[in-house]
């Protein structure tokens, strides 16, 4: 039973004025631009984008002022925020081969055509915490060469040619099973992979559509691009400590900018409108063979928003864990057990549920603790009864 | 939008037909000046219309409206495709008093960024100033833009991994 309770309008108001102020801090201290936790807070806003998945890195960064640096809270509200805007269009598959990469490794060839490509990356730092604020990083410090001038908009650029996907050298062998047909019906094998099959040729749409059971792949990797990185990756870590082992090989990981293209109605042919960055991983897991089918490596793909190497990593694994029945592996780990997954990662909905446990509940509380005296008063009844008992029973014997 | 009609056929419809390549009917011209055009920087656009000798009279057929695209990937790279996350773009149609429509999209919530790709659509649609602004326009910006490009990856390769085999003895 809820009812409806008063009076708390003064106390929330001061709470609010109390929240703005505890946002802005020392009043001494310049306020923080958008423009600057875009460009320097950058892997922040990109954790934003890919939670709350929409990919604006202005709104972003503006959530995570508000919510004074915590990311679930501000996926939250860009989550809300995307319910006030109408969908205008779906845009082409995005091609990742044509990727204009500003980082590109493989742990499995040495020598892949392209080369291995670091980027900018936190691998090989030393991890020491830099308090003398020295090089580049200090306030005052020399710029790194060649300071970006480049425009605000990523540019797409790069071409297949120049950076080929290092799964494609094994599927040219035949050593790792194929990309499953690319949709169109081809073969007449439309299916989500596992058997259920895919309506239409149009992908599982969460944001239309809630999830339902069993899941296809479409809607997985949806699930799983928006999920909480910490779930995400702690799920991936229990693979590979034994929890639903796939043995994976970090086939390609790659970062950097695809071109989004859109049919406009009015046009009826598609034309680029902007470029996003990505991160993508190709895993490389263990072989597997069937009746009639050849042991071949097995896949899993992650794919999100901004430079999320770490995300795109786990989501890989947990995508291809998610696989198992398609390969007939017994399912007895969590991240094979796709209601678990996918119904557990995403923050908005998890801290929600969590946190509506600080709406009052008084009514219900009353209710058990009304319940609770009674069990203990009928305990202690029956107690002295016992012993009444007892007493008589003693005298007896006596 | 409810009222999100068509406004005319594809560039192969008679008197939208854009005169940069003769006889062209997949739009590959527009689709070069609107891409350079999507990729500019908003203000060097505001810039080059109010450089205009005689800015022309327009209407706004769709008024810049902000929404979202649903970001469309494909599962492994090229597999079957799945929705990958949103993103939001701006549209804007427009429509010259010679009767050329224009349309911009942009990615991004830049209104006045997607009005003015609508309305230089328009403009290089129109034979009698095409010429002109796609040499003081376009072709400066599709080279300033190939020049991020190259840029960008010339920064990238300095980071490509040069192996070498420690060789023993001799």
């Amino acid at each position: 039973m809820y009812v409806a309770v008063k009076g708390g309008e003064r106390a929330i108001d001061e709470a609010h004025r109390q929240l703005a102020e505890k946002r802005r801090g020392d009043p001494a201290v310049p306020r923080l631009s958008a423009r600057q936790i875009g460009e320097q807070l950058g892997l922040a806003v990109d954790r934003v984008m890919a939670e709350g998945a929409l990919y604006d890195r202005d709104l972003a960064a503006r959530a995570i002022r508000q919510a004074m640096g915590d990311l679930i809270e501000a996926a939250f509200l860009v989550r809300a925020y995307r319910t006030t805007l109408p969908r205008l269009a779906v845009t082409e598959p995005v091609d990742t081969n044509r990727m204009a990469v500003g980082r590109r490794v493989s742990a499995t060839f040495k020598d892949l055509p392209g080369g291995q490509i670091l980027g900018p990356t936190f691998d090989y730092t030393h991890r020491l915490l830099d308090l003398e604020e020295s090089g580049p990083d200090a306030p005052d410090g020399p710029l790194p060469e060649e300071q970006s001038d480049d425009a605000d908009e990523p540019q797409p650029g790069g071409s297949a040619a120049d950076t080929p996907k290092v799964l494609q050298l094994l599927d040219h062998e035949g050593l790792i099973e194929p990309d499953e047909a690319a949709g169109d019906g081809a073969g007449g094998e439309a299916e989500n992979g596992d058997g259920t099959p895919l309506e239409g040729n149009e992908p599982a749409d969460l944001t239309r559509e809630p999830l339902s059971f069993p899941a296809g792949r479409d809607a997985r990797l949806q699930a799983l691009a928006r999920s909480d990185e910490g779930f995400c990756l702690g799920l991936a870590y229990s693979t590979q400590r034994g929890f639903g082992r796939t043995h994976p090989f970090a086939g390609e990981i790659r970062m950097g900018t695809v071109a989004i293209e859109i049919v406009p109605e009015e046009l009826g042919f598609p034309v680029e409108i902007g470029a996003i960055t990505l991160t993508e991983c190709d895993m490389i897991n263990q072989f597997t063979g069937a009746k009639g089918v050849p042991p071949q490596f097995t896949r899993g793909y992650g794919l999100v928003f901004g430079h999320s190497e770490r995300k795109a990593m786990a989501m890989s694994l947990v995508d291809r864990a998610m696989r198992a029945p398609e390969f007939g592996e017994p399912e007895t780990a969590p991240a094979q057990d796709q209601e678990f997954v996918l119904l557990h990662g995403d923050n908005v909905e998890s801290s929600g549920f969590l946190q509506h446990l600080k709406l009052p509940h008084y009514v219900d509380f009353q209710a058990e603790l009304s319940l609770l005296r009674d069990l203990r008063a009928e305990l202690e009844g029956r107690k002295t009864a016992d012993a009444a008992a007892g007493d008589e029973g003693e005298g007896e014997n006596a | 939008m409810k009222d999100a009609r068509p406004l005319r056929a594809p560039a192969d419809a008679p008197g939208s037909v854009p005169n940069a390549v003769e006889g062209e009917t997949d739009g590959t011209a527009r689709r070069l000046w609107l891409r350079c055009l999507a990729y500019a920087h908003p203000d060097r656009l505001e810039t080059a219309w109010n450089a205009l000798h005689e800015p022309p009279a327009y209407a706004l057929l769709r008024p810049p409206e902000t929404g979202l695209a649903m970001i469309r990937a494909r599962m492994g790279g090229t597999g079957r495709p799945f929705n990958l996350g949103e993103m939001t773009v701006t549209r804007c149609v427009v429509r010259l008093a010679g009767g050329q429509v224009g349309v911009g999209f942009v990615a991004g919530r830049g209104q006045r960024h997607a009005t003015l790709v609508a309305l230089f659509d328009a403009l290089l649609q129109d034979e009698s100033r095409h010429a002109a602004l796609s040499e003081s326009l376009i072709t400066p910006l599709a080279a300033e833009q190939q020049g991020h490009r190259a840029k960008a990856a010339a920064k990238t390769a300095r980071t490509k991994v040069d192996f070498f085999t420690m060789v023993r003895g001799e």
